[in-house]
């Protein structure tokens, strides 16, 4: 579903990835861990056309992402070109970055109606039934500023299912929360692993969340994959001293 | 103190005429430098290709120089190039073009204060531009700069009166006309400089109280 | 068009001099009538808080020309003094903008952390020594780029100058208007709006300067902000 070959990313002078090949299969869970600068938050931005390639390909369900074909040759894509792959990717942020000029419909169905070409009455339909699946049916009419933190996530999240997505990308969407408010998220996102064969790629400090939810983890540092493995095998006995010494401390607490 | 109430009396309908010309004006002028200015402020944002360097040269330039100079430059030059004004067509122009330079540095800090997530999550959303403009930038970006906005109305409103050297017959015109007519400039010059200040200075408290509401950009 | 350039520059620039000195006047005493109303507006004494704000209320509240031809029309009429239309010139020029300055001084004065405030309490300096040496110092910085506005402002406001016979450069253009073809009036307005932005050149390559010399006393770079940066009091001014 999700493949990166010879990715290079770079910030002026700053190499965040480098060479990164993977490939991740429709319907699994990724987790990505790692410390900061280490380029996974880069990879998720990469997928959500947030920012270009500097070397290498990335392509979603056999399409380039990053790349349009033009006389059978590769050019980097257009505007117009993203726009139309990354319909099928939808992404969670840390901030949620609710639109606070709408209300919660408001948001809900913007992007179905404006994008998907859904009649008022579908998208409607629509957020009506992922709010019930994220709780918050009874807040549709009002406005994210009047929403917890937690709340306003799991409206987030409901935006980014209501566009039928593919993929769906999670950046580090529990950090901004206060404590008590992240165990309800994480069982939303957990609910909807289960229930959903939507390929989904994490990146997050939740240790027992990477746990539970993921098919693989993968750990990176210095913007190189350095380990990649199922959870049981890399949070138990990692192969190597990098992750075992990122686990310890990380998991110290 | 030399003051003729009964002058002063029977010259107000007159002034209050000519009062109407001067917010007809600034109200024009207005819905031109707020139309004109969001257009700017765009096309620099976008960084649209020949139009953002040419619109930042031109804002920077007209902004630096005196409006009367460029009025006149509207009303009299224009004409020998086909296109005839009328005073009050020419003067709205030159204040729409005039304060369309201050108001399109407005609206971009407007835009700028606008969280860069909001456009993250257009992005991922996949809006169409257009949409990601109307729908979650702009009216993010337009309340905050509102009192901005309402205190070059103000300004605007006190510049009118320089549009009298192209011929608009706006309230100090009548003053003028009057004085032309009475030898006495007092009860007409006065009268004008307070209706000014009945008009602007609650207007500013009222932008201050705007101000309060919104928060200041 | 470029015939009458030669001409034209030459005759424009016999106004320049009444139109910079127009704006230097203006400016220095717009700098004399800000700091009065500034400080005025924070003054402990309630009559020189109220004469403040309503001298700067009523300049902000009123239109320029409206003030320009009551200095020169109304004044004369009701006292019969003959004015100096300089002189009478930048003084209204300098109520104008220094009701505005006024704003600007107050709000920068505002702005200088109270930490700073209660340290010179704390020495036991007198309410003089506190502006002179402690607030004022640091509020210049916060202050000039807006005073450079509003100078530009100024030197702007010196056009309207000629709609009362003052020999500045748009009174000349004006003059000059009448025996020449349509390009040629082009040439003048464009000869003008250039001189102008030039002198507002001047004006912020001026206000930088002293901006950079302001910021270096206090030890730090110009518009880096930084919160409590090492101040000391006492720095030979």
């Amino acid at each position: 579903m999700i493949v990166f070959d010879g990715v290079e990313k770079r910030f002026g002078d700053n190499v965040v990835l480098s060479e990164l090949d993977f490939t991740v299969r429709a319907g699994e869970h990724v987790t990505l861990i790692g410390p900061s600068g280490s380029g996974k938050t880069t990879i998720l931005r990469l997928l959500m056309t947030l920012e270009k390639v500097n070397k290498g390909t990335i392509k979603v369900a056999g399409r380039y992402l990053s790349h349009m074909e033009r006389r059978g040759k590769l050019v980097p894509a257009d505007e117009k070109y993203s726009r139309e792959v990354r319909k099928r990717i939808g992404m969670v942020f840390q901030q949620f970055n609710l639109f606070p000029n709408m209300t919660v419909r408001g948001n809900l169905i913007e992007g179905p109606t404006r994008v998907l070409g859904l009649s008022k009455d579908e998208a409607n339909a629509r957020a009506e039934d992922l709010l019930d699946l994220v709780g918050l049916r009874e807040r549709i009419d009002e406005h994210p500023s009047r929403l917890s933190g937690g709340q306003q996530q799991r409206v987030a999240i409901a935006r980014a299912l209501a566009m039928r997505p593919d993929v769906l990308l999670l950046d580090e969407v529990t950090s901004a929360l206060d404590p008590e408010l992240v165990a309800g998220v994480l069982k939303l996102l957990r609910d909807i692993g289960e229930s959903t064969d939507i390929t989904i790629l994490c990146v997050t400090h939740e240790m027992g969340f990477a746990r539970d939810f993921s098919h693989r983890v993968m750990m990176f540092d210095g913007g190189r994959v350095i380990e990649d493995a199922p959870p049981d095998k890399l949070f138990t006995d990692p192969d190597h001293e990098r992750t075992r010494s990122f686990l310890h401390a990380v998991l110290e607490r | 103190m030399i003051w003729d109430w009964g002058y002063a009396i029977e010259i107000l309908p007159a002034l209050l005429r000519g009062l109407l010309v001067t917010l007809l004006a600034t109200l024009l002028g207005s819905l031109l430098a707020f139309t004109l200015g969001l257009v700017f402020a765009v096309v620099r944002r976008n960084r649209v290709p020949v139009l953002d360097p040419l619109v930042r040269a031109f804002v920077e330039f007209w902004r630096s120089t005196p409006l009367l100079v460029q009025a006149f430059l509207i009303f009299y030059v224009l004409p020998g190039y086909g296109i005839t004004l009328s005073p009050l067509t020419a003067g709205v122009l030159a204040l729409g073009l005039h304060y369309a330079c201050y108001t399109s540095e407005v609206y971009r800090a407007g835009i700028d204060a606008v969280p860069r997530g909001q456009w993250e999550a257009a992005t991922a959303l996949s809006l169409p531009r257009s949409r990601v403009w109307l729908g979650v930038v702009l009216p993010q970006a337009v309340p905050r700069v509102l009192p901005a906005l309402g205190n070059y109305v103000i300004s605007m409103f006190k510049e009118v009166p320089l549009l009298l050297a192209i011929g608009v017959v706006e309230v100090v015109t009548v003053a003028q006309q009057l004085t032309a007519q009475s030898f006495s400039p007092v009860e007409p010059l006065t009268l004008a400089g307070l209706l000014f200040l009945l008009i602007s200075y609650p207007a500013s408290l009222a932008v201050r109280r705007l101000e309060r509401r919104v928060g200041v950009v | 068009m470029f015939d009458n350039l030669a001409l034209i520059v030459g005759r424009l620039s016999e106004g320049l001099s009444t139109t910079v000195a127009a704006a230097v006047g203006g400016i220095l005493l717009t700098v004399v009538f800000s700091l009065a109303a500034g400080l005025g507006m924070l003054s402990q004494v309630g009559v020189v808080r109220v004469v403040s704000r309503t001298y700067v209320e009523f300049f902000r509240g009123t239109s320029e020309i409206v003030q320009l031809f009551w200095i020169f029309f109304v004044l004369p009429a009701l006292t019969g003094f003959r004015i100096v239309p300089l002189g009478a010139a930048i003084l209204v020029l300098a109520l104008n903008h220094g009701a505005y300055g006024g704003e600007i001084v107050r709000g920068a004065v505002q702005s200088v952390p109270r930490a700073q405030v209660e340290g010179a309490v704390a020495l036991s300096l007198s309410p003089r020594d506190r502006m002179l040496r402690v607030i004022l110092p640091q509020a210049l910085v916060e202050m000039l780029p807006p005073f450079n506005n509003l100078f530009i402002q100024l030197l702007k406001s010196t056009s309207l100058l000629s709609l009362v016979v003052v020999a500045e450069i748009t009174y000349i253009g004006q003059s000059l208007r009448a025996n020449l073809p349509v390009a040629g009036q082009l040439t003048i307005y464009l000869v003008l709006l250039v001189m102008y932005l030039v002198l507002a050149l001047l004006i912020t390559a001026g206000m930088r300067w002293l901006e950079r010399r302001a910021a270096a006393r206090l030890g730090r770079t110009p518009r880096a902000r930084t919160p409590g940066s090492r101040f000391q009091v006492g720095t030979a001014s």
